[in-house]
This record gives C-alpha cells, sequence and structure tokens, in this order.
C-alpha cells in the first residue's frame, strides 16, 4: 500500500514538475510540457465532477447528523441538484436552428432556458450583492479601525486619502487650482494618486512578489524532491 | 456627544453608505448626469493599444479577448468589456472571446449582446467575432494556448468544429493574435496571461481589472502590461475615451465624404467631437463651406445625438462612488477626531 499512497504520487509529481522545468528551458522539449499541460486540464476537468462529489458528501453528512444550521446544507443541495439537472438535460433551451430536429441540440446557457434563468435571475444577483455589501463593512471598519495612532498610521492614512479622493472628481475639484502642466501639476490628486500606485506601490509590489516567487520556488522543489509530502493528506 | 459617536451603531453607518450609493444612482437615473473624466495616460494606453492593433501588419487585427470574471465584480469591470468590445467593432477588428472562468461565458455574451447584436448587427458570428467558451485549466490552458491553440479548443461554445469557422483560419497558437485584451477579477486573470502570454510570447497585452487587483499589476506596465485599466475609475476613463473617439471617427467619415483630406478631417473632427455643443456654430463658419446641407445636418445629428445608455454605465457608476469615498473619507476624519478626544480626556480607544 506504500506504493500506492506514497512511491506513485511523489514519482508523478516529480516527473510532472521536472517535465515542466526543461519544457521551459529546453526548446526541443516544449512538447512534452504541451502534453503535460493537456494531462492537466483533462484533470481540472474531472476536479469538477469531484468537487461535486465533495459537496454532496459534506452536506449530506451534515444534514445526517442534524448538525447546526443542517437546513443550510439542505438549500445548498436542493439548489446544486436543481441546478445540475437543468443544465445536463437543457430544460426549456431552445433546440439549435442549424439542428433543430436533434434532441439535446440547443444551447443550455441560450435566453429562456431554465439555466439561463437560474443564473440571470438568482445566481447573478445573490453574487453581485454579496460583493456589494463589502462597501457597508469597509465603511464601518474604516470608522472604528483606521486611527492615526503612530508615524506610519498617518503615512496610511495619508496615502489612503489621496487614493480616495484622487480616484473620483473630487480630487479633481478640490485641487483644479493647480495648472496640470505648470511646475506643481504633479501635486494635483489625480496625478498623486498615480504617482504612488506607480512609483511606492510598484516598489513594495515588486519586492513582495520577488519573496513569493523566490518562496514558490524553494517549496517546488521541496514538494519535487519529496520532501514536503503534506500534499498527500498526511502529517508527514 | 463623543459618547454618543463612539458608541454609535453601525447600522447608522451602514444606512449612510446606502444614501451615499442609492441617492446618487436615483438622481443619475433620472437625469442622465454623468460626472466629467480626465482620462489617465493607463487609459489612453490601453486604449492606442486597441486602436493600434494590426496596424504594423496592413490588415484586420485579431483580438483575443478573455473576459475572466463573474457577476460579483460585473459592476466594475462589465463597462470595460462592453467599451473594449465597442472600440473593437468600431475600429473593424476580428474578436476571438474565451474565458478561464465558469461563468466567463455568460460575461461574453451580455458584451455580445449589448454591443454587437445592438449595435453592429452587420457583424457576422464566425467572420467577425467567435465566442470559444470556458475551458478548466487555468494557467495551463494559457500554456497549451502558447503552443496550439486547437488542442484547447476543439470547438466554440456552440458546438461548431474550429476547421469550419472561417476566422479561425490561421490561427494556429497564441502568436497569431495581435493583441490580448483581457478584463480580470482575480486568479486565473491578468497576472497569469503576464506570466505564460505577453512576456513568453512577446504579444501585446493590455488588461482591466478591479481596484483590488490593480496595485499587483502597476510593476508589469509598461513593458509586459501595455495598458492597465483599475476598477471603475479606469472604466470610466476608457469609456469616455471610447465614446469620444466613436463620435470623432463618425464625424471624420462626413468630414471626408464632403471633401475634406484626411488629415484634415481627422483634425476638424477631433476639435468637433472635444466641443459638440459648438458644432452647428461651426458648421456656419467658412470652414465648412465646402460641405453640402446634407453633410452639415448629418454633424449636427452625431453632435447632439445622445450616447446609448450601455455605453455610459462606467462614468454613471462614478457618482455612487464618489459620494461613496466622501463618506469613507468623512468617517475616517470622524473616527479619529474621537480617538483624539478621548485620549486628550485620557481614555484609551
Amino acid at each position: 500500500m506504500q506504493i500506492l499512497t506514497r512511491f506513485i504520487p511523489l514519482l508523478i509529481t516529480g516527473i510532472a514538475g521536472l517535465v515542466m522545468i526543461i519544457s521551459a528551458f529546453i526548446p526541443y522539449t516544449s512538447e512534452w510540457g504541451q502534453k503535460a499541460g493537456q494531462f492537466f486540464n483533462i484533470l481540472a476537468a474531472f476536479a469538477f465532477v469531484l468537487g461535486g462529489g465533495n459537496l454532496l458528501k459534506v452536506h449530506l453528512k451534515k444534514i445526517s447528523d442534524q448538525s447546526v444550521g443542517w437546513g443550510y446544507s439542505g438549500v445548498v443541495l436542493i439548489c446544486f441538484i436543481a441546478t445540475l439537472f437543468v443544465g445536463l438535460f437543457k430544460i426549456g433551451a431552445y433546440p439549435n436552428p442549424n439542428f433543430p430536429n436533434v434532441p439535446f441540440s440547443g444551447e443550455t446557457q441560450g435566453t429562456g432556458s431554465w439555466f439561463w434563468w437560474a443564473y440571470e435571475y438568482v445566481f447573478k444577483p445573490l453574487t453581485a450583492t454579496m460583493f456589494s455589501i463589502l462597501a457597508f463593512y469597509v465603511a464601518s471598519a474604516a470608522f472604528r479601525a483606521f486611527r492615526a495612532k503612530n508615524f506610519e498610521a498617518i503615512l496610511l492614512l495619508g496615502t489612503a486619502f489621496i487614493i480616495l479622493l484622487g480616484s473620483v472628481s473630487a480630487g479633481v475639484f478640490v485641487t483644479n487650482w493647480i495648472p496640470n502642466d505648470g511646475p506643481f501639476g504633479d501635486l494635483r490628486l489625480e496625478n498623486l494618486r498615480i504617482y504612488i500606485m506607480q512609483v511606492f506601490n510598484t516598489a513594495g509590489t515588486r519586492a513582495i512578489m520577488i519573496g513569493i516567487a523566490l518562496g514558490i520556488a524553494s517549496t517546488s522543489l521541496k514538494i519535487m524532491l519529496g520532501i514536503d509530502r503534506s500534499f498527500l493528506g498526511s502529517g508527514d | 456627544m463623543m459618547n454618543f459617536l463612539n458608541t454609535l451603531d453601525r447600522r447608522w453607518i451602514f444606512l449612510a453608505m446606502a444614501l451615499c450609493v442609492g441617492v446618487p444612482i436615483l438622481v443619475i437615473g433620472l437625469t442622465g448626469y454623468t460626472f466629467p473624466e480626465t482620462p489617465t495616460p493607463l487609459a489612453e494606453a490601453f486604449f492606442n493599444e486597441v486602436d493600434t492593433a494590426g496596424e504594423a501588419k496592413g490588415r484586420r487585427a485579431n483580438i483575443l479577448v478573455a473576459l475572466d470574471f463573474d457577476p460579483a465584480s460585473a459592476g466594475e469591470l462589465n463597462p470595460m468589456a462592453v467599451s473594449l468590445v465597442h472600440q473593437c467593432a468600431q475600429k473593424g477588428h476580428r474578436m476571438y472571446f474565451i474565458s478561464l472562468w465558469p461563468v466567463g461565458p455568460q460575461m461574453i455574451m451580455e458584451s455580445v449582446d449589448k454591443v454587437i447584436k445592438r449595435h453592429y448587427p452587420e457583424m457576422v458570428y464566425g467572420e467577425d467575432y467567435v465566442n470559444l467558451g470556458f475551458k478548466a485549466g487555468n494557467e495551463q490552458v494559457i500554456k497549451v494556448m502558447g503552443i496550439d491553440l486547437t488542442t484547447e479548443f476543439r470547438t466554440d461554445v456552440e458546438g461548431t468544429t474550429l476547421s469550419k469557422i472561417p476566422m479561425m483560419q490561421g490561427i494556429t497558437n497564441l502568436e497569431d493574435f495581435d493583441l490580448i485584451a483581457e478584463i480580470s477579477a482575480g486568479y486565473p486573470g491578468s497576472k497569469e496571461w503576464v506570466l505564460y502570454a505577453a512576456t513568453q510570447y512577446n504579444i501585446p497585452f493590455v488588461s482591466g481589472m478591479t481596484g483590488v487587483q490593480a496595485p499587483q499589476l502597476y510593476p508589469y506596465f509598461p513593458n509586459q502590461l501595455q495598458g492597465l485599466l483599475g476598477a471603475i475609475k479606469g472604466a470610466a476613463e476608457y469609456e469616455f475615451l471610447v465614446n469620444n473617439w466613436v463620435r470623432e471617427d463618425a464625424m471624420a467619415k462626413v468630414l471626408e465624404a464632403g471633401g475634406f483630406p484626411e488629415s484634415k478631417a481627422m483634425e476638424t473632427a477631433a476639435a468637433l467631437a472635444s466641443k459638440p455643443q459648438q458644432v452647428s456654430t461651426w458648421t456656419v463658419t467658412a470652414e465648412a463651406s465646402t460641405l453640402g446641407p446634407e453633410a452639415k445636418t448629418k454633424l449636427i445629428e452625431l453632435a447632439t445625438a445622445p450616447i446609448p445608455g450601455e455605453y455610459l454605465e462606467g462614468q454613471r457608476r462614478m457618482g455612487p462612488q464618489l459620494f461613496a469615498h466622501l463618506l469613507m473619507v468623512f468617517l475616517i476624519i470622524l473616527g479619529n477626531v474621537i480617538f483624539f478626544a478621548q485620549r486628550r480626556r485620557g481614555g484609551g480607544a
């Protein structure tokens, strides 16, 4: 069993990682990378099935255990199964005009289909609402947590003001008296915003990005060489 | 008073935010008023890159339009997508739509319906634009497309084999595109396109993205990312540029048909489009004497014709954005006033 649960997964990981690295540097082997990519994409499609199965397992268990909030799990399962059903069987979809007599030839997401209806009138407003709620929490957090407690906080606060005002026409209005093409044109809020984003932000982001890239390289090597085995699901 | 503010129920803040967002939406909806936008160099770069795509090759440009977002961020990104399709359609570019997000095809359909089907009905599916739909696999899809696009996409979204689609002839991999234009809400998105397509194959790349994503992409501008639109502000600036250019382009065509030399027509159209309220006055000047009455009427029509609502969404959304930002600034100042007042009294924050 150790061969199936340990050795083979580690071997696949090592070989796949090595192939991807080699194919990036040696043009002759670029096709190997393409093949590995195709394998990955097929697996990614399977991941949707696996994800669906996992969703069923988790929520069915919650319902059977009657744990706290099990009713919500019921809602999730009903919505999941209903969407899957109307999508797979193309309920209400108009037939494809090129093949009007062929069953299931219509477009799943075509206007008027049940799938389209669920997307347009359920999924779309719900996700947009969830995202919109952020504005309310950000406002509340800004009122309670954004304090000028020390020098660093004052810098952060000043930057926030410039970005907030420079991103809307208020920024233009406030510093409109500074000629844009004059020697102090860069001090206009909308120009200061761009300067902060392109200079200070870029410098900071680049440093973080380089750090992350080095971290990814070292972690990837550890995984490929079998030193880090946490992805196998054990405590090793 | 300070005690009341310090223990302020957060529902009052929620109500203030609701009013700051809701009232401008209603007012703008009723009056149609939008705030003036001054395009930044970033939006201008985005616009110019789309405008000049394919010019060096002397043919219609092939633009890969990747819409990698979902309804959660559509409020911010849809105006960008609509303006992008609007500019490409007006310019006559060929558009190849794809998405790395599962609900991306719906975003594609929305942009196609709003722009192409409504305003450019003469454009033919399969010849002027094609929808390749969604593919699972994140950045791996980009990597495979870089080598062989047909391995990844065998059919379009309607199930038609790519070899039967006229505009797919001669398209084998990413290098056959003159520009990649992408609208992104996260992963996979702009960064993956920069890393695995634009940099690797040296393909011009422009991207519009959410406000939270933009700071991470600034380091790539302008070498690996030639144009960048950040949040609704970027969308509004780009929308303003596209609308202005479309009007300018239509006016230049009228002037050229009226006997103006090409360069003079473009120069005059640019001046007229920037001040549309002065067009009727201009038509009675000596400069316009060579134009016939029909051309003059057409010019006045172009100057006074209202811009369709779907092309103003970005600029309209800047209204709620303005008041929401002002509220945020006010709340931060108020919070700090309370903080310092308490500190003076010797209380903790």
